[in-house]
């Protein structure tokens, strides 16, 4: 498998062949709905749960009304603190940016945090490009890079292996990456744990630039704060003396006091617990600890273009927590490769063809990659209406009168003219009914429906032929 | 219905200043966003220090930190024995460890100094720090790098790592009411229990990068 | 009391008998129904596949066809919550593009008459015992519209609780989708029965007789995969089932 995501079929092909692979199929269905009961236990401890989910919804509202107030602000803040500011329209701006800074320091290799966002701008791709290599830090970042693998989910990228299939890559790839497997290793997930342990800590020991994204960037302090489990994002914050950190403009919140609100529905709606084993929290550089030189590139990338959008850009309150994912009976059943995007599942569907608009066949297929059952808004900690903006975007991808809409809106508009017309309706039924002991086994146009179902049999008349044959 | 029209990357001005333009266009004909309600709770606890203490506990220990109590008297000997227990030779001591925390004896005192290496470090078994404070409701300490608690690595690179909190001062209940008391100019590491991934199978391992055992004291009076 | 009824274009063609019997169970509850001739459909499938202005003639045509009905009652908790979620956005969207308030007013006036069957039932008749008899084992699934957009909780189920003779069975994992999804079955039709099928797994598990809801289209989906692979389980609709009593058994 590629690592890129590149020329992807629709999500129904890709979906389809999802499907099939029962491994897959059992591996996300543990997964999910593991995740998914644990969520609603530690959701339940808080009973101001509806008022935090309120505030957290506010707070992004009220910052992307006025994000540039606030991105000023938080540029001041950064450069008062020590920080250099700087400011990336695309992916390739931000690449460039990254790369020449660790160019700078004369460096070749770099220790990166998991992040989203340098995902979403290929970053490592291009580091390597420039002769620099980037290393994946977080557990199943590793078990994604070493695999040569997509990751396929926000919180757990490599959701979609399972122990046996992490042994194997583990046995087979670290020893061409540095330290090698253990001799021997087996698929506990301790020993999978202790010996990406030993295999990352030659590599955190001598790591001089470290890359990072930010769950959160304090515009009134010029905070930034990164939520992790394993501690791999403090080596790359603390021990390197040179830290970059790569943040999408959306993450900004006005306030030091509005990180009580995420602190405590991130943790709880991502990992279901209290709170996550390591937050790190920092403000420019701090003298004698940690890294010396701080970069923070604020990442465009189609962001303005989702702010434009007046239903769209609830997306960009996003904190990246998965919760809608692990609830998703699409996300379990299709798997997150088959979004063909960075951000799989539900968010996926309503942030990648805003990012990356609607021109290619993925994207414009992502929309309809939900059959609109609203779990995901529902445990939303920042209240996304995502089937409300999926329904938005099956109005611009129709518009656009795309592969196959041409006919779908002809059709749409011959059965809402027949709607408007209740004699015609009546007429298409009874036609329909008098006909319904010669209807073939398959009505054409219907193989969707039959591949995995009967069609229903119709009746002998409709109901408004029986309530005027009751002579009411 | 049209999208958002998708520029072109021109080439004029900073991207700084296009960013922005591009932020003001999008927002320019959207509502005013209403003030933030924070009908939110701001502690979820009762506010009474002993069951405020008995949950900090509780909560450390579902997340697999070891919790012991003792007193300020008690202190010196408590830390001596898990030292012990946990067979260490070195210890690193942040440079404003109240110094009737470790008594004469026990094993040899590390100092961080700037010129240490991530290297050195790694090559010492314990530490043992203060905190700024702890929170019950989530069990989490909170390290803002202040004498007691010394650089953030030294609490990172050490397989075994041992917290000192003095109870009731340095215990609050909540998250909002920690953040009051936190100065966001220092940098600050949040702390619930050692390290752990779920990363496979979505099956909690503990004991990642960071120590694998955490030990909280909680020194009462 | 003047109460329309909002049949849905699913059952009009496809499932009169779940018309019929919602007709006969408001009947017997004392209510006076009107059937006005002149609905056809909400035009949920119009709109939710992404022909928003499409939907609007068929938001015009409900507006005047329900005029004047203190209740309008459906037995389908997608088209309910189209109508009172949807058709407000609908409206809201006309006005931004400039085609004035027309559409803004019939929401308005549709939004809070509005009703689906269990909601109508246990809100504004004020019962739960409807007097129904149905001698068998049921198990509900809580379709996502009545359960998520539209609220409907417990109501379906205590309506159940009370029908004589029924034993209600727990269905696992009941408050996740079916997969039909409106043109969802259509466009993802692997993912769709995928989700489809593990639904009626988890229904034949509690080894019902009935798989009991409150939306034709689910249970058409449903039904056609149960028949498809002969599985001995009924779809049937939560108005049939209380619709049936001693005197007129559902067949």
């Amino acid at each position: 498998m590629s690592g890129t995501f590149v020329g992807m079929p629709a999500f129904p092909e890709a979906a389809r062949e999802a499907v099939g692979n029962s491994t897959l199929r059992a591996n996300l269905r543990h997964a999910t709905h593991t995740i998914r009961d644990k969520r609603a236990r530690a959701v339940a401890e808080l009973a101001d749960w509806q008022q935090l989910r309120e505030a957290g919804k506010q707070i992004k509202n009220h910052t992307l009304r006025h994000l540039d107030r606030y991105l000023v602000q938080l540029e001041e803040s950064v450069v008062r603190a020590g920080g250099t500011v700087h400011w990336a329209a695309d992916a390739d701006e931000a690449n460039r940016i990254v790369a020449d800074l660790v160019k700078a320091t004369g460096e070749r290799e770099v220790v990166k945090v998991k992040s989203m966002a340098t995902q979403e701008i290929g970053l490592n791709e291009a580091l390597v490009a420039e002769g620099i290599s980037a290393y994946e830090t977080d557990l199943a970042e590793l078990i994604v890079q070493l695999g040569h693998d997509r990751p396929s989910h926000i919180l757990v990228p490599a959701i979609h292996r399972n122990r046996g299939e992490i042994r194997d890559i583990f046995r087979e790839e670290m020893g061409s990456w540095g330290r090698p497997a253990p001799d021997g290793l087996t698929d506990s997930p301790a020993e999978l744990a202790e010996a990406a342990r030993l295999h990352l800590r030659e590599k955190f020991l001598r790591a001089k630039v470290g890359v990072s994204g930010a769950n959160f960037m304090v515009a009134e302090t010029g905070t930034l704060v990164v939520f992790e489990s394993e501690g791999n994002g403090r080596m790359c914050l603390t021990l390197p003396e040179t830290l970059i950190s790569v943040v999408g403009i959306e993450k900004v919140i006005p306030t030091w006091r509005d990180l009580e609100v995420f602190l405590q529905t991130l943790p709880r709606s991502s990992t279901a617990e209290r709170m996550n084993p390591y937050t790190s929290m920092w403000t420019g550089t701090t003298d004698g600890d940690g890294p010396s030189v701080f970069h923070l590139v604020l990442l465009d990338n189609g962001r303005t273009d989702t702010l434009a959008d007046e239903v769209g850009r609830q997306a960009l309150r996003c904190i990246r927590c998965s919760a809608c994912l692990n609830v998703c009976p699409v996300y379990e059943r299709a798997g997150g490769h088959a979004y063909g995007s960075v951000y799989p599942g539900p968010i996926g569907a309503i942030l990648s063809p805003q990012l990356r608009g609607t021109a290619s066949e993925i994207d414009a297929s992502l929309p309809y990659a939900s059959s609109l059952c609203g779990a995901c808004y529902e445990v939303c900690p920042v209240a996304i209406d995502i089937p409300e903006v999926l329904v938005h975007l099956r109005e611009r991808v129709a518009d656009r009168g795309g592969k196959g809409h041409r006919l779908e809106k002809a059709a749409m508009k011959a059965a809402s003219w027949a709607m408007d017309r209740p004699a015609v309706l009546a007429a298409a039924e009874r036609a329909a009914t008098r006909t319904r002991r010669l209807h073939p086994k398959k009505v054409p146009g219907t193989g969707a429906w039959t591949a995995g179902r009967e069609l229903p049999e119709l009746p002998e008349k409709s109901f408004r032929d029986w309530w005027k044959g009751e002579g009411r | 219905m049209a999208g958002p029209v998708r520029s072109a990357r021109g080439t004029g001005g900073s991207s700084r200043d296009r960013i922005l333009a591009r932020v003001r266009t999008a927002v320019a004909d959207a509502r005013e966003a209403p003030e933030v309600t924070r009908a939110y709770l701001t502690s979820h606890t009762p506010d009474d220090p002993a069951a405020v203490l008995d949950l900090l506990h509780e909560n450390l220990a579902e997340y697999r930190a070891l919790v012991h109590r003792t007193d300020a008297e008690g202190l010196p000997a408590l830390l001596a024995r898990l030292l012990a227990e946990h067979g260490s030779s070195t210890v690193l001591v942040p440079p404003g460890l109240p110094p009737e925390w470790l008594g004469e004896a026990g094993p040899e005192r590390v100092q961080d100094r700037s010129e240490s290496t991530a290297a050195e470090l790694d090559t010492v078994d314990s530490v043992v720090t203060g905190c700024a404070l702890a929170i019950a409701e989530t069990g989490t300490i909170v390290l803002d790098g202040g004498p007691d608690q010394g650089r953030r690595r030294i609490t990172l690179v050490p397989d075994h790592h041992v917290c000192v909190v003095r109870a009731p001062d340095q215990v609050v209940a909540s998250v909002p009411q920690a953040m009051a008391r936190l100065d966001p100019t220092r940098p600050l590491t949040w702390i619930s229990g050692p390290s752990a991934t779920s990363d496979i199978e979505l099956d909690r391992v503990e004991g990642v990068h960071g120590p694998r055992t955490l030990e909280v004291v909680l020194v009462i009076g | 009391m003047r109460v329309a009824l909002f049949v849905t274009c699913v059952n009009d063609a496809v499932y009169p008998a779940t018309a019929v019997a919602t007709v006969t169970l408001l009947e017997r509850l004392g209510v006076e129904v009107d059937f006005p001739p002149g609905q056809t459909c909400c035009g949920q499938a119009q709109f939710n596949t992404g022909y928003r202005r499409e939907t609007e003639p068929l938001v015009r045509r409900m507006g005047a066809v329900f005029e004047g009905y203190d209740h309008v009652v459906t037995p389908s908790g997608s088209c309910a919550a189209m109508v009172r979620e949807n058709y407000p956005r609908i409206a809201r969207k006309a006005a931004a593009e400039g085609r004035g308030t027309e559409l803004g007013g019939i929401a308005g006036s549709l939004v809070p008459r509005v009703y689906e069957l269990s909601e109508f039932l246990v809100d504004v008749l004020g019962v739960t015992d409807v007097g129904a008899y149905f001698p068998h084992t049921v198990t509900y699934h809580p379709s996502c519209h009545g359960l998520r957009t539209l609220g409907l909780g417990e109501r379906p189920r205590r309506l159940l609780e009370a029908v004589k003779g029924l034993e209600l069975r727990e269905l696992p994992g009941a408050e996740e989708c079916c997969g039909f999804g409106g043109t969802f079955a259509l466009k993802n039709p692997a993912v769709s029965a995928a989700m489809g099928t593990d639904k009626a797994d988890s229904a034949l598990t509690t080894g019902a007789e009935v798989l009991c809801g409150a939306d034709s289209s689910c249970l058409m989906h449903l039904g056609g995969i149960l028949r498809r692979r002969g599985d001995p389980l009924r779809p049937l609709h939560l108005a049939e089932i209380l619709a049936s009593t001693e005197a007129e058994p559902h067949p």
